[in-house]
């Protein structure tokens, strides 16, 4: 069985965020780079799957510059056993990433595909479901808990919907599936597993290996912005109710909390 | 400005409110659009509310299979139809539905997508749209190359405006094509209590909530908008709230969209605890406490008399939804 | 060529680490040290994440990190709890003079089995009147057929009460003062063996320090580590690569405690002012920082030269870097309680068990002032 893990490297959640001169992104020379969060709960569920079917093998891939290896090799120190590193020095955007990722896909033979939910520094949240629709799989997404069948033809997942409901979804696979915090608790890359991982080979493909050395992305960013300085506090005037009705309006229409 | 196209989300009779603030939108920018909602059944209700927020046109595409939400069938529906009609833009709300098939809606038509935008500029031919990333600590401008441009709308941001205009509705029969995944079944959410250090929006209690029982308060305040209820330390010492409540420099430290501080004083203990939260409201009958230096909006009051009123607020808004 | 970045599979470790310690250690480090209870469930994670007996050769199936790995690992763990950390780290001291002065066929038996399942080791040389005079033991062995028997005590023995292993140092000779001792690995669960109970320490409370009564207790020859004689040669070879990374768990925790204070003195007011503000609270941050480069950078020194085989200065190097490491510890420690003010006197902020963890750092594996001797002793040999 061939379990793919899509994984992106992105900025550590701390990361004080500095827009650059032309606005079209954030500086990233002192940046410290992670795996995102929730691909890594993206790869310990291949893990698993792998532990519980006693067979398959878990490949790892990601899109970026030379510097995202090691997200690779994060991955293969926590037990993945191939890595897969697409290699470009643009920022793509999810079209350009997803079209990159079904074609990787399509090579592994991939017979389940799992991801993080969203990557949390692009925060779209689409390139699962944009993956799947490439390869015509299906897909489901804010997945929480995911069985296979044995004899490998279908799953059956949990998935987180509104209100704290939960929706349990049968698919056909192949399919893809993009999961969120509470499925598993990640593994540590253990130390022997680090050692081990500097010395595998990581398979490299360009733009153009995979066939889309002419293509662009199909969205443009500019303009990069701070949200506004917190202004200074307001203390609402009139009598209680007055003050209830006034913050629950603050709180919807000004604060966007509610 | 071509073909613009929303997709509405309804469920049961019921049109989700970020439809009509995609509209309402619209109609504010001059763009005439089409209102797209999968469905079956008996619609009347959907498709009149839509036109009433200015959609120019309501197109209802009709199976049994799109009865209940499916991520296929909504996909494969939505692209049958919307392919034929040489769409410039379709836009939809960043509902959970939203996020699950747009992406794949976006896929069918090969073009770029932007998820979760807080706004948009649809002038003359072009397209932009605004979204926040880094976990909104900054946000972006994005434009597409290419038709069509397909994106979706945060919900709550875009403000909702009546204005009863004709429109005409239209039913088409859709086509939901294969469908290999399947919800089977649904539970409903067991009232759990939300986990502090997770939660979105948390309801505190300082000593002057008096005693354990008068906690009730805030749970009930809590329980409107899915919060999570703390306490500061003097609370706790008082034996008001157990110790895994407690918020602060020896509780937990929370980061919530929203926090609410009943009669806290805001010591520096307490604030270490919360105060990266986005927006902080104070309630204290203390003008001169110090949480109000740190708070985004105050109310100098009683709680006891504050809260409830606010809880009922808060179930007025729900309701509108 | 001078190189002062590390590798990227050392950051990888670092990060590896530090991501363990924010998660496992960081979170349980008050409650250990309220309770004193051992931190038996933190220990094993750490084993399952390869943390523990990182000494154990390739070939033997083990990592064989040299000593500058187990300085940037002790490095990350102090920063979290120095209590865990010795727990974590101290098997390292118990195994390794088997890897230095045993057989293969010894390490196969005795050190091996630390691959497959989180157990412990003890390394017993101090006694109850044998501290820094390390050479004057009481605890005898004396040759019986095929055994040794030992009699004897030692005292301050770190994870005792676990343990499943003991390496311990006995004469067999008094009047051969060092020459005369000997190294035997000893089955903790040996009749005759007897375990004192675990002392209620000012510090690092959550590690389980007891003393240990040898009564007759039986070991076969074979377990006989090195030669006749080499006992103590043995020993200092040990506590030669375990000073260091012990050096390096004070760097930790002086950072740590230099983070808290700063962070505490961006956000107390007084005078109308963040404290940061002020030149008593900056002075005293600025000498922090510069204490703790300076031991880091005598920490990697000292771990290089070693790894690089150059024990004599290797040596030399990792007494001054526990000297100085253990000794500017104290200092930041009991700074970043000052910066704090009555609120770091209080156990509700972390920087007084800093303090108090910190202390034993000056008096365990060679006082300050021991390292002062040996220093010195260094420096006037030619």
């Amino acid at each position: 069985m061939n379990i793919i893990v899509l994984i992106k490297q992105v900025p550590d959640t701390e990361t004080k965020v500095r827009i650059t001169a032309d606005k079209r992104g954030i500086e990233t020379n002192d940046i410290k780079w992670v795996i995102n969060p929730y691909d890594e709960f993206a790869i310990e569920e291949g893990l698993k799957t792998k532990e519980r079917l006693k067979e398959g093998l878990v490949s790892v891939v990601t899109v970026g510059p030379d510097r995202t290896v090691e997200a690779l090799r994060t991955a293969v120190a926590m037990g993945a056993d191939n890595a897969i590193h697409v290699k470009t020095e643009s920022v793509l955007d999810t079209y350009l990433v997803a079209k990159a990722l079904a074609e990787v896909c399509k090579k592994e033979n991939a017979n389940i595909i799992f991801t993080g939910k969203q990557a949390i520094d692009d925060d779209q949240a689409a390139t699962f479901g944009y993956v799947a629709e490439l390869l015509q799989f299906p897909s489901a997404s804010v997945v929480v808990k995911c069985d296979i069948s044995p004899d490998k033809s279908k799953a059956t997942v949990e998935q987180e919907g509104d209100g704290g409901a939960k929706n349990v979804i049968e698919t056909s696979l192949p399919a893809v599936l993009a999961v969120n915090k509470g499925i598993n608790t990640p593994r540590y890359a253990s130390l022997p597993g680090i050692m081990k991982a500097k010395k595998k080979e990581i398979k490299t493909y360009t733009l153009t290996d995979l066939g889309l050395g002419a293509e662009n992305s199909k969205t443009i960013d500019s303009d990069y912005q701070l949200p506004p300085e917190r202004a200074a506090g307001k203390k609402l005037q009139g009598d209680a109710s007055a003050q209830a009705k006034e913050l629950v309006r603050l709180l919807r229409e000004e604060a966007k909390v509610i | 400005m071509g073909n613009v196209f929303v997709i509405a989300e309804q469920k049961d009779g019921h049109v989700k409110r970020v439809s009509l603030e995609i509209l309402s939108e619209l109609t504010r920018q001059g763009v005439a659009a089409t209102a797209v909602v999968p469905g079956f059944g008996d619609l009347s209700k959907v498709t009149d509310n839509l036109v009433n927020h200015g959609a120019a046109k309501v197109v209802v595409l009709e199976h049994e299979a799109l009865n209940q939400y499916n991520t296929e069938a909504y996909t494969n529906a939505l692209h049958q139809y919307l392919s034929s009609q040489n769409p410039s833009v379709i836009v939809t709300g960043a509902t959970s539905h939203g996020k699950d098939f747009l992406p794949r809606l976006a896929a069918k038509f090969t073009t770029g997508i932007a998820v979760d935008c807080t706004s948009f500029q649809l002038s003359g031919d072009k397209v932009s749209v605004r979204r926040p990333v880094y976990a909104g600590k900054c946000s972006k401008q994005v434009e597409f190359s290419g038709a069509p441009a397909i994106f979706s709308v945060r919900p709550n941001v875009l403000a909702v405006q009546t204005g009863s205009k004709s429109g005409s509705v239209e039913k088409v029969a859709a086509n939901p094509g294969t469908v290999k995944a399947k919800i089977v079944s649904t539970v409903a959410s067991q009232i759990k209590k939300v986990e502090l250090t997770e939660a979105d929006i948390i309801i505190s209690g300082g000593r002057s909530l008096k005693s354990a029982d008068n906690f009730k308060i805030l749970a009930d305040c809590a329980a409107t908008v899915g919060a999570a209820v703390g306490a500061s330390r003097a609370a706790v010492d008082a034996g008001y709230a157990p110790h895994d409540m407690q918020v602060g420099q020896t509780g937990k430290t929370v980061s919530p969209k929203l926090y609410i501080a009943c009669g806290i004083s805001g010591a520096i203990q307490h604030l270490a605890g919360m105060r990266t939260s986005k927006v902080i409201v104070a309630i204290n009958k203390d003008p001169e406490a110090p949480i109000f230096q740190k708070a985004d909006y105050g109310i100098v009051g009683d709680l006891f008399e504050v809260v409830p009123l606010l809880t009922e607020e808060l179930k007025k808004l729900k309701s509108q939804s | 060529m001078l190189n002062f970045s590390l590798s990227d599979e050392q950051l990888a470790l670092r990060d590896m680490v530090r991501k363990f310690v924010q998660q496992e250690i960081i979170p349980n480090a008050a409650k250990y040290d309220e309770t004193s209870e051992f931190p038996r469930e933190v220990i094993n994670k750490a084993w399952e994440a390869g943390l523990m007996n990182i000494a154990i050769p390739e070939k033997f199936g083990g990592l064989g990190l040299g000593v500058l790995g187990d300085v940037i690992i002790n490095e990350e763990m102090g920063a979290g709890c120095l209590g865990m950390t010795t727990s974590i780290a101290v098997n390292t001291l118990g195994l390794y003079p088997i890897l230095l002065g045993g057989t293969d066929a010894q390490i196969e038996e005795f050190v091996v089995p630390f691959l497959s399942s989180p157990k412990l080791a003890s390394f017993c040389l101090t006694e109850p009147g044998s501290g820094s005079d390390a050479g004057s033991l009481s605890t005898m062995a004396r040759e019986e057929g095929d055994h040794f028997v030992i009699n004897g005590s030692k005292m301050w023995i770190t994870n005792a009460g676990h343990a499943d292993l003991f390496t311990v140092f006995c004469s067999t000779n008094k009047e051969l003062k060092t020459k005369g001792i000997i190294c035997l690995a000893v089955p903790a669960n040996l009749p005759g063996i007897s375990l004192g109970k675990h002392e209620n320490k000012l510090g690092q409370r959550c590690s389980d320090t007891r003393s240990i009564t040898f009564e007759n207790v039986k070991v076969p020859k074979s377990n006989l580590i090195g030669k006749m004689g080499e006992g103590f040669k043995i020993a200092m070879r040990t506590l030669d690569r375990t000073r260091t990374p012990i050096a390096a768990g004070a760097v930790g925790a002086a950072r740590a405690a230099m983070n808290y204070s700063k962070n505490y003195a961006k956000e107390r007011k007084q005078f109308g002012q963040p404290i940061a503000n002020f030149q008593a609270i900056q002075f005293m941050l600025a000498d922090m920082a510069v204490k703790i480069e300076t031991a880091r950078l005598l920490c990697y020194n000292a771990a290089w030269l070693i790894d690089n085989g150059q024990d004599e200065q290797g040596g030399y190097f990792s007494a001054l870097a526990k000297r100085h490491s253990a000794d500017m510890a104290m200092e930041v420690a009991t700074d970043a309680v000052q910066i704090y003010g009555g609120y770091g006197y209080t156990k509700e902020y972390p920087v007084e068990k800093i303090m108090r963890d910190v202390k034993l750092v000056q008096i365990y594996e060679g006082t300050s002032q021991i390292q002062r001797v040996v220093i010195a002793r260094h420096l006037l040999k030619d």
